[in-house]
């Protein structure tokens, strides 16, 4: 068998998520019934989900969420893992039998912090540190993969449908104030289960459907900068893009969303002088970063929610509110499907990120 | 009139109870997402309720379909002839590629709206959207009218590089002035009263299904957009 990385892997897809501003948290079954309607664009092939403020009683330490082929990889994995990190829980993910859900691999869990000695030592700050580790296992560690590396938030994914997926993850055991969901429909794969989405680094979450063009250039670019982009996907190239430029060069998201799905040069040039400015400088600096072809992602963030469409909206998205909650999806069905009755539903431009965050002052 | 409860039933079934049905006035109650519905239909009429799902009456033959609400992306995907009346918005490509028949939206429809759509001698399709439209508005006509009013907005009713690849049919906009950034291909002026008395029946035909006072529809000036036959498409890729 192939895995992903050893071939190439354009996929189609549903995207799903949503966002309570006011930090209320409701269990994964609402968004698993939003994108149940879109079963058609997937194919079985992957599905998968991002929560945030999942693990309360554990909400300072790092949750990794890992999938092991084998037990020696668990081994050589564990042996990093608590050579680096002082784990307070190792558990296995609760999941169910069911049927349509296949060949799973090992799937754990460990809660943890760095070790402040081993910290110190690195000279990094926390964040590099536990992103550096991610790198090191997923690049290493044959058989071993970190799927999800945030606090207070969790990966879920598998081959298969996502409604099945949910199921096999008992996702509605899990309550969070923000859940993104992923179908994945690619035209041809291995069918690893690393290789469904969300994909994560630390608390970044991506679920993405399209098919981005300018995969090749994007991965020269980032990976100059210690990302290694291991399974030739373009979601995983995202993820980095993100990780790289708000965490990294400290951009702001809207800016982030200004580099990758950039306007045109000659929408550029038809901007009064300080857009024109500010455009013409995040261009040139980041040329290699444009993202080009369809896409549309929702980027998770611990407190926030980022919806984007690439500059020629070449797949579909829209946005729904009904009071706090935010809503948004492949399509429209997605989002009646849990709220028939919405304040306000609108399909926001190509390029336009649509920004969502906790209210002032609320805590998760 | 039959009435098909269409609430978590799978696409398949449904169109396949459409189809089968002997009744030619048909209701679908609560459908949320089913896609390809009356695809190919000739000889009957549909009523929807709920949110149509992707490519809602591709391929129409001459039947009718009216969406109380909004429907999603590629409504009339090479639609032949017909009629599909949105009552809210529609999604991306809207009359994608159609190729007769007509399509009307009361509200916004989305991006690349009318893309590809063609004729031939008899075979003229028609598009009105209410309000406003996204990017990409009339990319690579080839035939047939489209018609953009704005009734909901100020400024003009569609979004950036629209008409791009026109190169047949016509596109008329209501607004005060046009978007700068139409390609060099196209020829812009404002609709004179020839113009308008032969999209007269279609604005007449609009305003009717909706309930919308042609006055108000008139109250402003059109603009009347053609492919530009002095400035074709050419050398564009290649020198040759």
């Amino acid at each position: 068998m192939q895995y992903e990385g050893q071939m190439r892997i354009p996929s189609g897809c549903a995207i799903s998520g949503i966002f309570s501003r006011s930090g209320k948290k409701f269990s994964g079954d609402a968004v698993v019934r939003s994108i149940a309607p879109m079963h058609d664009r997937s194919n079985g092939l992957g599905g998968g989900f991002a929560a945030y403020g999942i693990y309360p009683k554990q909400k300072d330490l790092y949750a990794f969420h890992v999938f092991f082929d084998s037990v020696r990889a668990k081994e050589e994995c564990e042996r990093i893992i608590s050579s680096c990190f002082d784990i307070s829980v190792s558990e296995k993910i609760p999941t169910r039998k069911v049927p349509q859900i296949t060949d799973e691999p090992a799937v754990w869990r460990y809660f943890g912090l760095p070790y402040a000695k081993q910290l110190e030592d690195t000279g990094l700050d926390e964040r590099e540190f536990v992103a550096r580790f991610v790198m090191k296992v997923n690049t290493q560690v044959r058989g071993a993969y970190v799927f999800s590396s945030g606090k207070n938030m969790g990966v879920f994914k598998a081959v298969g449908f996502p409604e099945d997926v949910g199921r096999f993850y008992r996702l509605e055991e899990y309550e969070g104030y923000c859940w993104t969901a992923h179908g994945r429909y690619p035209t041809n794969t291995p069918g690893w289960w690393g290789g469904a989405h969300p994909f994560a680094l630390l608390d970044y979450s991506i679920v993405h459907n399209g098919e981005i063009s300018s995969y090749d250039a994007n991965r020269r670019f980032i990976e100059m900068f210690g990302y290694n982009c291991t399974l030739l996907t373009d979601t995983e190239v995202i993820t980095y893009i993100i990780d790289y430029l708000n965490r990294r060069q400290h951009l702001s998201l809207k800016e982030v969303a200004d580099v990758i799905a950039a306007p045109f040069w000659s929408q550029i040039e038809a901007m009064p002088e300080e857009e024109r400015r500010r455009y013409t400088y995040l261009r040139n600096i980041y040329s290699s970063l444009l993202i080009t072809g369809p896409f549309s992602i929702l980027l998770g963030y611990t407190g926030g929610m980022m919806a984007l469409n690439d500059r020629c909206k070449l797949r579909s998205m829209v946005v729904g509110e009904k009071g706090d909650t935010v809503y948004v999806a492949s399509e429209e069905c997605a989002i009646r499907a849990v709220q028939p009755d919405l304040d306000r539903l609108w399909s926001p431009q190509g390029g336009e990120p649509v920004i969502v965050t906790l209210n002032k002052g609320v805590q998760v | 009139m039959m009435r098909i409860d269409a609430d978590g039933k799978y696409f398949r079934q449904l169109n396949e109870e459409v189809r089968a049905a002997d009744d030619t006035e048909i209701t679908i109650d609560r459908c949320n997402g089913q896609r390809y519905i009356g695809a190919g239909m000739s000889g009957k009429s549909l009523l929807i309720h709920g949110v149509p799902g992707n490519a809602l009456g591709c391929y129409l033959n001459g039947g009718n379909i009216r969406v109380k609400g909004n429907a999603q992306d590629q409504t009339g995907d090479t639609m032949n002839a017909g009629a599909i009346v949105v009552e809210g918005s529609s999604g991306d490509a809207t009359g994608y590629a159609m190729r007769g028949g007509k399509i009307f939206v009361k509200g916004n429809a989305g991006y690349r709206v009318g893309i590809h759509m063609k004729a031939y001698r008899e075979q003229q399709p028609l598009i009105v959207v209410g309000g406003k439209t996204g990017s990409f508005l009339g990319e690579y006509q080839a035939g047939g009218t489209i018609i953009v009013l704005g009734l909901n907005g100020t400024g003009a009713p569609m979004g950036n590089l629209c008409c791009a690849g026109m190169h047949g049919g016509r596109m008329f906009v209501r607004c005060e002035e046009l978007p700068k950034d139409l390609p060099a291909q196209v020829n812009t002026k404002v609709a004179s009263p020839e113009d308008m008395a032969s999209i007269d029946g279609y604005l007449d035909d609009f305003c009717r299904t909706f309930g919308i006072s042609k006055e108000e529809v008139l109250s402003k000036k059109f603009h009347l957009i053609t492919p530009n036959t002095k400035n074709p498409y050419k050398a564009l890729y290649t020198f040759n």
